[in-house]
Order: C-alpha cells, then structure tokens, then sequence
C-alpha cells in the first residue's frame, strides 16, 4: 500500500499504538530500520504535543496518515484542536547547565534534527504537521 | 521496560532493556526517586540494552539527576548505542551527565 491512514483518540494511552502503526508501516515500506526508529521518536514527540495542548476539551481525535513517495516516506499528523505551530517555539538551550535545564521543546528540537524534513500548516479547522525522512540509512 | 538494579562498589546500578518512552517514563522516574529516597544516591543508568529513548525519558532523568544532587550523589549513564546514543548527545545531555563506555567503569570510581 502506497498511504495508509488511521484515525486515534488524542490521549496519552494510545501514543503507543501510533507509533506501532507508522513503525509497521514504515518498515514494510522499506524505510532503514535506523530512520523508523527517527520516525517513531518524531511520531512520539508530535502525538505528545497533540494531546498535551491541541484540545480544550478532550479528548480529540489524531489523524495520521503515512505515504510512499518516490525520495521519502511522510507522516502527516492532523488534529482539529486549536491552532498550534510546534515549530514556532523557541529552541532549547542545550548548552546550559542542569539547573537551569528544561526539558520542553527538546521534543520538536529532536525532530528537527533527525528528520530530513518537518512543516506545519494550518488547513481549515486542521493544524497538520507533516514529517519526511528518506529511504536510505543517511 | 525490563529493569534490573545492582548495588556495585557503592553505585546504584539499573540495567533498562526496552524502551523508555511517554508510556512509562513517569514510572521510571517514581522508581528513580524511590532509590534514592532509601539510600541509593550514586545512581548508575546502564542503557546496554535500551532501544529507544524520547524526551519523556530524558525528562525522568533530568528529575533523577536534580534530585541526587542536593545529596552529594551523582548520576551517570553508561553503555550508550544507536538511538539512545544519538538522542543523548542530540539533547546535550551528554554535557550535563557523565558517560562512561560500560558498567566496569562507570563503577569504578567517582571521577572520569
């Protein structure tokens, strides 16, 4: 199958089972073992920030969809939850010293640097965040 | 998660097999505490067998390591691969945390 697409509840219970969906998914598309696993960390990041801020009112429902394309395989992530860019926070300060360490956004930071690709849109009433990475092992 | 602990040469050490990830980092991090509250302060994390490890879990390692310093005792981690390894050094955490290659010498003594 060329996109597969799965409809979940926002809530913390189910980021297992959507980062089981991608990483089978991934896999049999012919993703390097070593970038499904960039995959399922992106996923699990994302998916986290979903369900922490997307609804008011939980739960909401998460749609990813994961497709084959000819250079890369994309995950995207939509969500009708308020509109939320991930990408516009600020960077961590992975230099500083542990007192003063924080570990929100670090999850986006890894994201950004494991993945070959990763933009937010807002279509509608659906934030969508939409995660690529290449075949390869590089 | 698998977890394992040891008492070597004064170090607290937890073997973790599995991944650490949002379904069960704050359980983790209740156990981390846990040690150290009954008297284990030098804590030891051996990642030798850890796949897979997400900003969750460095979240309970950052409580763990907060937590033992007040106490004079520390928190290294050890036996660091694929993922896990790119996620630590990613994150810089490598700059807060002292690692070592494997257990022997993590538990070797206090200082690098």
């Amino acid at each position: 199958m060329d996109v597969m697409e799965k409809t979940f509840a926002a809530n913390m219970e189910t980021i297992p089972d959507i980062v089981g969906f991608i990483s089978e998914n991934a896999s049999s598309m012919g993703v390097h073992p070593k970038r499904v696993m960039h995959l399922e960390l992106a996923v699990e990041e994302a998916a986290v920030n979903i369900c922490s801020y997307a609804y008011e009112i939980p739960p909401g429902e998460v749609t990813i969809r994961i497709s084959r394309e000819a250079e890369v395989v994309r995950i995207e992530l939509s969500d009708t939850g308020v509109p939320f860019d991930p990408l516009a926070a600020d960077a961590p300060d992975i230099k500083s010293e542990l007192e003063n360490r924080e570990v929100g956004g670090l999850g986006i930071f890894l994201i950004r640097r494991m993945l070959d690709e990763v933009h937010y849109s807002r279509s509608g009433d659906r934030n969508i965040l939409s995660l690529a990475v290449r075949y390869g092992e590089k | 998660m698998n977890v394992k602990t040891q008492e070597t040469n004064g170090f607290w050490v937890v073997r973790l097999e599995g991944r650490l990830d949002i379904g069960n980092a704050a359980q983790f991090e209740k156990a981390c505490l846990e040690w150290i509250e009954a008297g284990h302060p030098r804590l030891v994390l051996d990642f030798g067998g850890l796949e897979y490890i997400s900003s969750a879990g460095l979240r309970s390692i950052l409580a763990a390591t907060k937590k033992v310093k007040p106490l004079n005792g520390s928190l290294s981690l050890c036996s660091l691969s694929g993922l896990v390894e790119e996620v630590i050094t990613i994150s810089g955490f490598d700059n807060i945390l002292t690692v070592y290659a494997d257990v022997a010498q993590a538990t070797a003594g206090e200082e690098k």
